[in-house]
């Protein structure tokens, strides 16, 4: 493929981004071929960041294989954790107690309160704002600050364990989130004041990387890149885990499919995220923040699988048990690997510089995709 | 037609520029409200369960409470920890297994906190220190038990 690149048989020209590119946001490589300034197609080409992350997991124990999904989405690490614990519940078939539960949602939405904020600066960086990206940091950094506190970390929490969380919360984390809380809201709007109501903005992400529901679904996209083409499918909602099923909250789709839905769904998605954690944050239950499990798990012969949402798409966890100590074999469903194959197909018939844009609505965290 | 486009295009552009860049305005005379860190000068408290690196904890007479039970470097992934133990011989006479070194590679540590959390003595913990950049690697390779130290009386 590289000897390739050039100037092709018709004409046309072969291009690379990345794989140390700013717009990639990581380690992705991107082959591109362009009529004059037209994209004819987009090849992603992956593994400068493969960690062979789910052979690793073989070798260690049931308790230790959950830190290494930390540095997988990194932006979700919560989320992925999360995920991991419950597929070793499942397979232990333990019950967690509710405060275990209630304290599992709450750093869910948190994470991924998080998350879509360094996306919404990032996404405004790629179309060229540059000051939105500071705003998004410097709320992140009060999650930032909440998490360091309870968790012990700032993004590799390793917070959740199976049976339930490691430690119990900080005694300031209630007030803490809910300062957050009075704080966010007022800079929500501030966001849609800056960014979401720009109308060169708009005019950038509107009808640009166009996906319809069937291709969607065919490319198997996820999270909110499914969900602006109007395909249910919050996990949340579909199949609910821990007390997602006693929230009230909105599962957000949007109809365009294009660049700005895409956004919007994000942005959208921020408020239900804050409504789920003013709801959880004053009825979080007395009680203990761990079953209580053996030193040394055993996962029953068999094959597990569970799924959670992260703030990308669906997570899966996959694992082939022998009965013994360590996992026979693990796999990882990542959102960020299908809605990137979904890229070339929006891509196709735009301009270059609308590249940039549609990246950055499919929110892509390269190590995820690679692992 | 076209043209009454192009100009009202333009003006909603500078509109909602100006609208954006009432923000910017605001910030500009609320310094208050800017949060940048003067990072080295001026330093943060980290909180308590911040975890930088592993550490053993000591008493006044040099005591820890170190059984040598290696559970820690069974719990941690990645052999950060190896523990070297020794025999002590006991008044009574008999030996008794004890902590010789423990030695902690930094270097490969992911601060998981899996090591603590197995520990039954509490006898490491995490502590706030980050800054661990050093010009030779082999000092990131550290051991944890200040020399001369024993176990307090009484860990079992
Ligand atoms: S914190 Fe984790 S990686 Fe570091 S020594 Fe302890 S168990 Fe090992
Ligand atoms: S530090 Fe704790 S777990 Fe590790 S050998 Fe000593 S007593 Fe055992």
């Amino acid at each position: 493929m590289f000897e390739e690149v050039g100037t092709t048989t018709e004409g046309d020209l072969m291009i690379n981004v990345g794989p140390q590119h700013p717009s990639t946001h990581g380690v992705l490589h991107l082959v591109i071929t362009l009529r004059g300034e037209t994209i004819i197609k987009v090849e992603p080409h992956l593994g400068y960041i493969h960690r062979s992350i789910e052979k690793m997991c073989e070798s260690l124990s049931y308790r230790q294989f959950i830190y290494v999904t930390s540095r997988m989405d990194y932006l979700s690490s919560h989320i992925n954790n999360h995920g991991c614990a419950l597929c070793v519940e499942k397979g232990l078939q333990i019950e967690i107690p509710e405060r275990a539960k209630v304290i599992r949602v709450l750093m869910d939405e948190l994470t991924r309160l998080a998350s879509h904020q360094l996306w919404w600066g990032a996404m405004a960086m790629d179309v060229g704002a540059l000051t939105p990206f500071f705003h998004a940091f410097r709320e992140r950094e009060t999650i930032n600050e909440i998490m360091e506190e309870t968790c012990g970390a700032r993004l590799t929490m390793n917070y959740m364990v199976p049976g339930g969380v490691m430690y119990d919360l900080h005694p300031n984390f209630q007030k803490r989130v809910k300062d957050f809380i009075t704080l966010f809201k007022s800079k929500i709007d501030e966001y849609d004041e800056m960014v979401t109501g720009n109308v060169i903005f708009q005019n950038r992400m509107k009808d640009v990387g166009f996906i319809s529901k069937e291709d969607a679904i065919s490319y198997g996209c996820t999270g909110p890149t499914a969900r602006a083409s109007d395909v249910s499918c919050d996990i949340r909602k579909l199949f609910p885990y821990e007390v997602y099923d006693k929230l009230d909250f909105h599962e957000i789709t949007a109809t365009d499919g294009d660049c700005f839905a895409r956004y919007m769904v994000r942005v959208q998605e921020m408020r239900q995220s804050l409504s789920i954690v003013e709801q959880l944050i004053d009825i979080i239950p007395e009680g203990d923040f761990q079953a209580k499990t053996k030193a040394v798990l055993k996962l029953p012969k068999g094959e597990f699988y569970s799924r959670v949402e992260t703030a990308r798409g669906e997570f899966g966890v996959y694992i082939i048990s022998e009965g013994g100590t360590t996992p026979y074999r693990i796999k990882f469903r990542s959102p960020g690997f299908s809605n990137l194959s979904a890229l070339d197909h929006m891509a196709r018939g735009h301009k270059i510089g609308d590249l940039v844009a549609i990246m950055g609505t499919l929110d892509l965290v390269i190590p995820d995709i690679d692992r | 037609m076209f043209l009454k486009k192009y100009i009202s295009d333009i003006f909603n552009a500078v509109k909602s520029l100006l609208i954006g860049m009432r923000r910017t305005g605001y910030y500009f005379t609320h310094r208050k409200e800017i949060i940048t860190q003067q990072y080295p000068d001026v330093k943060q408290i980290l909180p308590e369960r911040f975890r930088g690196e592993v550490i053993m904890l000591h008493d006044e007479n040099n005591e820890h409470a170190c059984t040598g039970c290696t559970a820690c470097e069974l719990a941690c992934p990645n052999g950060t920890i190896k523990i070297i133990t020794k025999f002590d011989v006991t008044p009574e006479g008999k030996k008794k297994k004890a902590l010789d070194t423990f030695i902690y590679h930094l270097e490969l540590c992911t601060m998981c906190n899996l090591c603590i959390e197995a520990c039954p003595t509490d006898a490491i913990k995490m502590a706030q220190n980050f800054e661990h950049s050093v010009y030779d690697r082999s000092q990131l390779t550290k051991k944890l038990n200040k020399p001369g130290s024993k176990i307090r009386e009484g860990v079992e």
